[in-house]
């Protein structure tokens, strides 16, 4: 067994000295991350509030007036902009001034009054569709309860909704979202890292003196990770600090659980790595490589799209996904504060994920060191 | 004597592409072999195969005994290898380097710290300990990658162009180090471009175009009959201007090749035509002499590219 990890400890030593060497590289690897936690983390709000409106409001009575005062109150309408034409209400969509217009007819409050069904015209800009959705959907809902108001003659709704947002009340999209970022950076820092520390060992021409020695596949490649593996980690903590403390999501389970799981996935990435190094022939290659593995965790992963609303095909990519599983223990733990009894079966498949990346890649580097 | 490298056969292909043609050998204990070819002749190659990091294609060859093809993961426990290319850590330490390579050899406690001491020794390159290896010079570069080749105290070491690119003082302080290590046992295999570094070695063998074309003492070389065929001599003709008569030289009848060297020429000559090459040119003092090395090569190699076209 002791054959398999020769020269684990003297390479382990040599690559802390390289970190050493080099503070440069290991400034950015660490500081990188952070920076795209504080740029995303700010920035990413899928909530959709205040859609700027265009308004045509040609019955101009109080019962017009009612109405758009009950979009106003939505908060997901901002009436910005009141205009007098057709025309004009087009062109300020056309524009981009505004993503939605609201029409109100002139005979608005006449056929409200005779009893009948009024017309309101609503025009949505269909270029970014969440938030289309998310206008028709509470555009209805505003117009259904100001209709069924009319029609009940106490004004008291007979189902009454209180909803009640568990385990993300006031539904943060930084509570949702920091969470997964955290398996983003952390996938991104650390097969990069791990990688071009073997690529820049072969273009030096140090591997191939490596390869003359007993130094066994497996012995220099897990003396590899523990180095980088540790830095990883402190970044997770670090990671970990930030989103509490400036992003104030609140960590709901057992922080010491949420380390030990991340131990899995760390050890897939870094053989993910080791697997690109050895594909690899130049530092340019292992970065676009490196970097082929973000988009995929980032859509595939359940990180923006849930993974249940995926065609078929995409479903079952999401599966072969490391950041699928790490993604629903961050968000199990940080978020719904779950255990082990609930996260296990993740953890486990990231392992087995993990051995089977190192056994390739020693594999691959056994192949190619005979070429 | 007991053979410490052989090839038996030794046969490489990279796809359709032949690197090494049939190469058979036997290279003892103590001896400081030295392997000259063009660029691109398979020499890398060869030194590849032998410390079992290419499987032959065919044939095989045995390192102390041990099968080139089976038992890689021992020979290299027992060998000593220094690229062609640097291969050290440049951001390492010379200090760094060495231990690094003691660790990964294996070596530990007190046995470490006495072997350190040694190749310090031997090497020279003491008070370097704490410079980065990145900023040595060339020589330096070198002895320290000889250190680390045999840490381990080595019973066979293969030196891939040991002294490309370092000046000749450097080379002569390498290659002393290299006899007085052969002088205790350690057998070395060591590739150059340099014939005065040939000329230096036990025995040479000479590669081209991946085949073994010569092997021997350069005295059972200069014996070589393809080497100095029957009916020629090699020559040195004195003239005071050398460069101009070497056109008219070349175009004389019964001479096969000349070169200049130095103030002379050297030529192969038919040995009937001397008398009327003593007459075309009479102020030149003509002598007969034994062929160089790079004679010897060169005629070699002409006499391989005329067979193959
Ligand atoms: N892995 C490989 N795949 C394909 N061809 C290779 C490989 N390694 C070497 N070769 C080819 O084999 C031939 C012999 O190469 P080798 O490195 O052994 O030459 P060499 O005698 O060491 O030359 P030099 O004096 O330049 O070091 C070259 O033509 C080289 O391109
Ligand atoms: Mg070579």
């Amino acid at each position: 067994m002791r054959e398999y990890f020769h020269g684990l400890m003297p390479v382990c030593r040599k690559e802390m000295l390289h970190i050493q060497r080099d503070p440069g590289t290991l400034f950015f690897a660490l500081l990188f991350p952070m920076l795209q936690l504080f740029l995303f983390g700010f920035a990413v709000d899928t909530n959709i509030r205040q859609i700027p409106t265009v308004v045509l409001d040609e019955s101009r009575t109080q019962e017009s007036r009612r109405l758009l005062q009950s979009f106003a109150s939505s908060d997901v309408f901002d009436l910005k902009l009141a205009v007098n034409s057709p025309d004009a209400m087009y062109e300020a969509i056309q524009s981009g001034r505004a993503s939605v217009g609201i029409r109100i007819p002139t005979d608005y409050a006449r056929t409200l009054q005779q009893g009948t069904s009024a017309t309101v015209l609503l025009l949505v800009d269909g270029s970014d569709s969440s938030l289309a959705g998310q206008a028709v959907n509470t555009a209805t809902g505003v117009t259904l309860r100001q209709s069924l108001l009319r029609v009940l003659p106490d004004g008291k709704m007979p189902i009454d909704v209180r909803p009640s947002v568990l385990y993300n009340p006031s539904t943060r999209s930084a509570n949702f979202f920091v969470p997964g970022l955290i398996a983003i950076l952390l996938q991104m820092m650390t097969i990069l890292l791990v990688a071009l520390s073997v690529v820049r060992e072969r273009e030096r021409g140090t591997l191939e003196q490596l390869q003359m020695t007993p130094v066994a596949p497996l012995g220099l490649m897990v003396g590899k990770m523990i180095p980088y593996g540790g830095l990883a980690f402190l970044e997770l903590c670090a990671i970990l600090a930030v989103m509490r403390v400036v992003f104030q999501v609140p960590i709901h389970g057992s922080l010491v659980l949420l380390l030990v799981m991340s131990l899995p996935f760390l050890l897939t990435v870094l053989g993910l790595g080791l697997l690109i190094s050895s594909k690899a022939r130049s530092q340019a290659e292992a970065f676009q490589l490196a970097m082929g593995t973000v988009l995929p965790s980032v859509f595939l992963s359940g990180y923006i799209f849930q993974i249940g609303n995926m065609p078929v095909f995409f479903r079952g990519v999401s599966q072969i996904i490391p950041a699928t599983y790490y993604i629903r223990i961050l968000r199990g733990i940080i978020l719904r504060g779950a255990g082990i009894r609930e996260l296990w079966l993740n953890a486990a498949v990231l392992t087995g994920m993990g051995c089977l990346a190192l056994l390739l890649a020693a594999r691959q580097f056994v192949r190619k060191s005979a070429s | 004597m007991t053979a410490v490298i052989t090839a038996d056969h030794l046969t490489i292909r990279f796809g359709s592409f032949t690197a090494v043609k049939d190469v058979s050998f036997s290279i003892e204990r103590g001896e400081v072999f030295g392997f000259l070819g063009p660029n691109g002749s398979g020499k890398t190659t060869i030194i590849k195969a032998l410390c079992g990091l290419l499987p032959p294609t065919e044939g095989g060859g045995t390192i102390l005994g041990m099968d080139i093809r089976k038992d890689a993961a021992e020979i290299k426990r027992n060998i000593g290898y220094m690229s062609q290319k640097f291969g050290l850590y440049e951001d390492l330490t010379v200090a760094e380097n060495i231990a690094f390579y003691a660790g990964v050899y294996g070596i530990k406690g007190a046995q470490a710290e006495q072997r350190k001491a040694e190749v310090l020794e031997l090497t020279g390159i003491e008070s370097y300990l704490n410079r980065r290896a990145g900023q040595l010079s060339g020589g330096w570069k070198q002895r320290l990658a000889l250190a680390c080749a045999i840490i381990h105290s080595p019973q066979v070491v293969f030196l891939d162009e040991p002294t490309a690119g370092i000046d000749p003082v450097a080379r002569r302080a390498l290659w002393d180090l290299l006899f007085r290590l052969s002088g205790q046992g350690v057998t070395f295999f060591v590739t150059t471009h340099y014939m005065d570094e040939a000329e230096r070695c036990g025995r040479v063998g000479y590669i081209y175009l991946s085949e073994l074309v010569a092997m021997g003492t350069v005295a059972e070389l200069q014996q070589m009959p393809e080497a100095s065929p029957q009916g020629t001599s090699r020559l040195q003709i004195r003239l005071p201007n050398p460069s101009s008569i070497l056109g008219s030289l070349r175009g004389t009848a019964g001479v096969r090749e000349a070169t200049i060297f130095g103030s002379s020429l050297h030529a192969l000559v038919d040995t009937d035509k001397i008398p009327a090459l003593e007459a075309k040119f009479p102020a030149a003092q003509i002598e007969t002499i034994l062929p160089s090395l790079e004679d010897i090569f060169v005629t070699l190699t002409y006499k391989i590219m005329e067979k193959s076209r």
